[in-house]
């Protein structure tokens, strides 16, 4: 008799088990098509059955071949739980269901021989989230009155762009008595306080990223809301680079400077500066590593707009050839800001770190006052694809270590100067207004998101294992892929849509924060406005404990 | 709340009248305190208008303490006030043992010093006395400057008056112009520094109002300056913008207006002077304030000045004549000493605006 093999892969070693009722289904097939992983398939069961045919008793058996669906087991075809199969099953005959008991991490990677891959964000269970400890708790009462948010006015805008110390303001007092500009400014733009984050055309499928420029567009042109939307490092379509609306983009440049041989090309032609320059140095979600985007992803058009064949695209982890922060400085910044000609905004993106102070401090007294923004992105913040060892074990909150950076300005005078802007798993609970605006309060001038953007198109992947197949180029949504039976399953008109409304409706929850605290602009570095329910956290944040 | 008043006025003016301006808005403050700045001083101080005046409330040892460090630096006494005060029984009043009002030469290597380098050392010896006699309490330095004069007390401001028997005009103690209010810092503890009006380098400011940005203005405002310091009210953060955007800067009184409230971005955006409003609303926006807030200043010229929050959340009324015009919380107050005067007159300033009066009383009104 042939013994079983303990090692094969059965569905009880996957993160995730196909439960079936055969008796629902109809085998109409539509969950088999659906399944962008093939983590189920159509097979043939032999059945036993026992029936009787007369008055009386009299069992007989017949054996059947029966069509069903079945688990695929291996680990290239897992199960993702997406729960696509549920959502095309006419007859709620098909589902996901999480396997508590998954072996998976073992045996991946003892079948694999390599690390983990996957997209989304830290998986790991954590305690209750930092900012949920902490509550808008200084409210205007007798002393100053509220405001209204319907009736009054509200300044919701947030500066990108180098700001000069007072003192060094090139201006004079002309003779009427009022003031002159004497010598060039650095470019600072007032934009929405929310950016949408840097995710690139590759990590996104192309009706993604132009559902999100449309979106951005729609933002600016229709509802009065200067929303600015990082291209991430992947090039810009030119027709873009060459249109008006190049305006609403701060282009991305990482270690890979994937897409800069078209933006460079497109320069002559240009009718509008780029929103700003954001150069990217690290990112929060796997800190101290590069872009990965898998060669399944690199389809035609990218290979186009990225000018690369078809192959894995790995962003170094650092900048080739940038050895410190001076020199930093000096080249990128420089070459950036010379490039359109010191009228565009060029910042930086840094993970966060336990030395980001070190880092901020040394761009906030760099003597050329030419670096135009702080961005700091903390450990919960997403990927399209890393190790997954990276996603759950390194990498530095966010919270802390953005006031941190705030308060290093302050002991300088130089708050503001260099404006921070703050990442890493805000709107994680669904509420970017509440994030955004504690994270103001705290000292950020604003913030910016990705994974949000795409929970707003549909994303059905979460931070407990569900989906997170981003680097696969199997998106079953068609956010994350450029196989094009999968990216027209998704709506573009619909995604800008439901991106725009979030918008408006965060735009009305800022409103409904700053109002109860009787501020017109926003609050930054306003902690007082602030309360903490733990103890450490107020220590930490220097706000007042309550309970 | 706070009621504020200030008086401007071709002659010398008796502080019985801000007396009277505030006492007729008592129900609108808590009747916890009596503080006054005079700038442009008459009756016994007019001859001495170019040399620093020290005004102090302090104990014995404080009075030596402060006298020796002055000395010691080189200062010399030319005159000294002390208010004949009439220590009743019943009156509301936590008076400290002395009042010191003493006008001192400059020592002797800085008589022929520039304007800089004096406001300089009276700004460096003020902060050495405050500092020097902080310890125990021996005594509350309120300021240290030519022509100026400021009086401060815990108590009921008519019980105040009466202790300096300041109800009785004489031709003494008075000055062209005086700004008053009559609260201690009632919502947090009593500190006699923390009750309005503050006083900086020739600049003095007063408010009614709730800094909702106290926070941000203080943490900036801490590295501006060395004479930036106490903060023991939101209200001190309008002084020390003031004298930063008006002193340190060297910007036009109009420009304080653009810093501590500016235009919205909207507005902004279709002025022809853009590029300076963004510029300023940038590099100065830890200066911005927020909440209800009525502003009185007054500048080392002597220029007198009101404006409000950006939504005028709190009252002012300007009020004037031939030869007096006055800034009050409350109409009352004016008609309290102004009752002969045009009321159609009167100026009810809106939230752009800034309402300045020379030296000359005119009064212009700049819009933002």
């Amino acid at each position: 008799m042939e013994t079983m093999r303990v090692q094969n892969v059965t569905p009880n070693d996957l993160p995730w088990k196909i439960k079936y009722d055969a008796s629902r289904c109809t085998l109409c097939g539509s969950c088999v098509a659906a399944c962008s992983f093939r983590a189920i398939e159509a097979k043939v069961e032999r059945r036993r059955m026992v029936f009787s045919e007369g008055d009386f008793p009299e069992p007989k058996q017949r054996f059947s071949a029966v069509p069903v669906i079945r688990q695929v087991k291996n680990i290239k075809n897992y199960c993702r739980g997406c729960g696509i199969c549920e959502k095309v099953c006419p007859n709620d005959a098909i589902g996901p269901e999480r396997n508590p008991d998954t072996r998976h991490p073992i045996i991946t990677r003892c079948l694999g021989g390599d690390s983990i891959k996957r997209g989304g964000r830290k998986n790991l269970e954590s305690a209750t989230r930092t900012l949920d400890k902490i509550r808008v708790g200084r409210i205007s009462q007798m002393t100053d009155p509220s405001l209204d948010a319907q009736r009054h006015t509200f300044d919701l805008l947030a500066p990108f762009g180098r700001i000069m110390p007072p003192k060094k303001l090139p201006l004079g007092v002309g003779p009427e008595g009022l003031l002159q500009t004497e010598a060039n400014m650095p470019p600072v733009r007032w934009i929405y306080p929310v950016i949408i984050g840097d995710m690139s055309i590759g990590a996104l499928s192309w009706r993604m990223w132009e559902a999100v420029a449309m979106a951005t567009a729609y933002l600016n042109e229709e509802c009065g809301l200067p929303v600015r939307m990082c291209s991430g490092e992947g090039g810009v379509p030119v027709r873009l680079l060459k249109s008006r609306y190049l305006k609403y983009m701060i282009l991305q440049i990482a270690s890979g400077h994937f897409g800069w041989n078209r933006i460079i090309k497109a320069m002559p032609h240009m009718v509008e500066d780029p929103a700003g320059i954001l150069i990217k140095i690290g990112q929060g979600a796997k800190p101290g590593d590069g872009g990965l985007l898998m060669a399944q992803k690199v389809a035609e058009h990218i290979q186009a707009i990225r000018g690369v064949p078809k192959a894995d695209l790995l962003s170094p982890p650092n900048h080739q050839g940038l050895y410190s922060i001076e020199e930093s400085v000096q080249k990128m910044f420089l070459s950036f800001n010379a490039a359109f000609k010191f009228r565009v905004p060029v910042a930086i993106k840094v993970a966060a770190s336990a030395t980001s102070v070190s880092v901020f401090n040394n761009l906030v007294r760099d003597p050329y006052n030419i670096v135009g923004g702080f961005f700091l992105d903390g450990i919960d913040g997403g990927t399209g694809a890393a190790h997954e060892v990276s996603l759950d074990h390194t990498g530095h909150p966010i919270v802390s270590k953005l006031r941190d950076c705030y308060l290093a300005a302050v002991a300088q005078g130089r708050q503001g100067q260099i404006p921070l802007w703050a990442a890493g798993g805000l709107g994680k609970t669904g509420d970017l207004a509440a994030d955004a605006f504690k994270m103001i309060a705290l000292g950020a001038n604003g913030v910016f998101t990705g994974k949000l953007i795409l929970q707003m198109a549909g994303c059905v992947g979460n931070d407990q294992g569900r989906c997170n197949a981003c680097n696969t180029g199997l998106c079953p949504v068609g956010i994350t892929t450029q196989e094009g039976p999968l990216v027209h399953r998704l709506d573009p008109e619909k995604v800008a849509q439901n991106i725009v409304n979030y918008f408006l409706a965060m735009d009305t929850e800022f409103k409904k924060l700053m109002a109860p605290i009787g501020n017109s602009s926003l609050p930054v570095g306003r902690s007082d406005a602030l309360v903490s329910t733990d103890q450490s956290v107020a220590d930490k944040l220097q706000l007042q404990y309550v309970c | 709340m706070c009621r504020i008043g200030a008086i401007k006025s071709l002659n010398y003016v008796h502080p019985c009248q801000a007396l009277k301006l505030m006492q007729s808005q008592q129900k609108g403050h808590d009747n916890s305190g009596f503080a006054m700045v005079m700038h442009d001083l008459g009756g016994i101080f007019e001859a001495y208008k170019d040399m620093p005046t020290l005004s102090m409330a302090c104990t014995d040892e404080g009075v030596k303490i402060a006298e020796d460090i002055l000395h010691e630096a080189g200062f010399q006494r030319v005159m000294q006030w002390v208010p004949e005060t009439s220590d009743q029984p019943g009156l509301d009043i936590i008076a400290m043992p002395n009042y010191v009002f003493e006008t001192f030469d400059y020592p002797r290597q800085y008589r022929n010093a520039d304007q800089k380098a004096k406001e300089d050392l009276l700004v460096d010896m003020r902060l050495i006395l405050r500092k020097a006699l902080e310890k125990d309490e021996l005594g509350f330095v309120y300021s240290f400057w030519p022509d100026v004069i400021t009086l401060k007390e815990i108590g009921d401001p008519r019980d105040i008056g009466t202790y300096f028997n300041l109800w009785e005009p004489d031709k003494n103690f008075t000055a062209r112009v005086i700004t008053a209010q009559c609260r201690q810092n009632t919502n947090y503890d009593i500190v006699r520094y923390a009750a309005h009006p503050f006083f900086l380098q020739g600049y003095t400011a007063l408010a009614n109002g709730e800094n909702t940005f106290y926070l941000k203005n203080v943490e900036f405002q801490r590295k501006l300056h060395r004479g930036y310091i106490g903060f023991e009210s939101d209200s001190q953060c309008f002084l020390y913008s003031l004298h930063y955007v008006h002193h340190e800067l060297g910007w036009p009184l109009s420009y304080f207006k653009h810093v501590i409230t500016p235009l919205p971005f909207e507005d902004i955006e279709h002025r022809e002077d853009k590029e300076q409003l963004l510029a300023i609303r940038q590099s100065l926006a830890h200066l911005e304030i927020n909440g209800p807030n009525t502003i009185i200043g007054v500048l080392p010229d002597n220029t007198m000045f009101t404006c409000c929050d950006a939504k005028k959340l709190r009252p002012v009324v300007v009020g004037r004549t031939e030869d007096t015009v006055v800034i009050s919380s409350e109409v009352c107050g004016i008609n309290e000493i102004l009752p002969d005067r045009d009321w159609e007159t009167d100026i009810y300033p809106h939230e752009r605006e800034v309402v300045a009066i020379d030296n000359n009383l005119e009064v212009q009104r700049w819009r933002q």
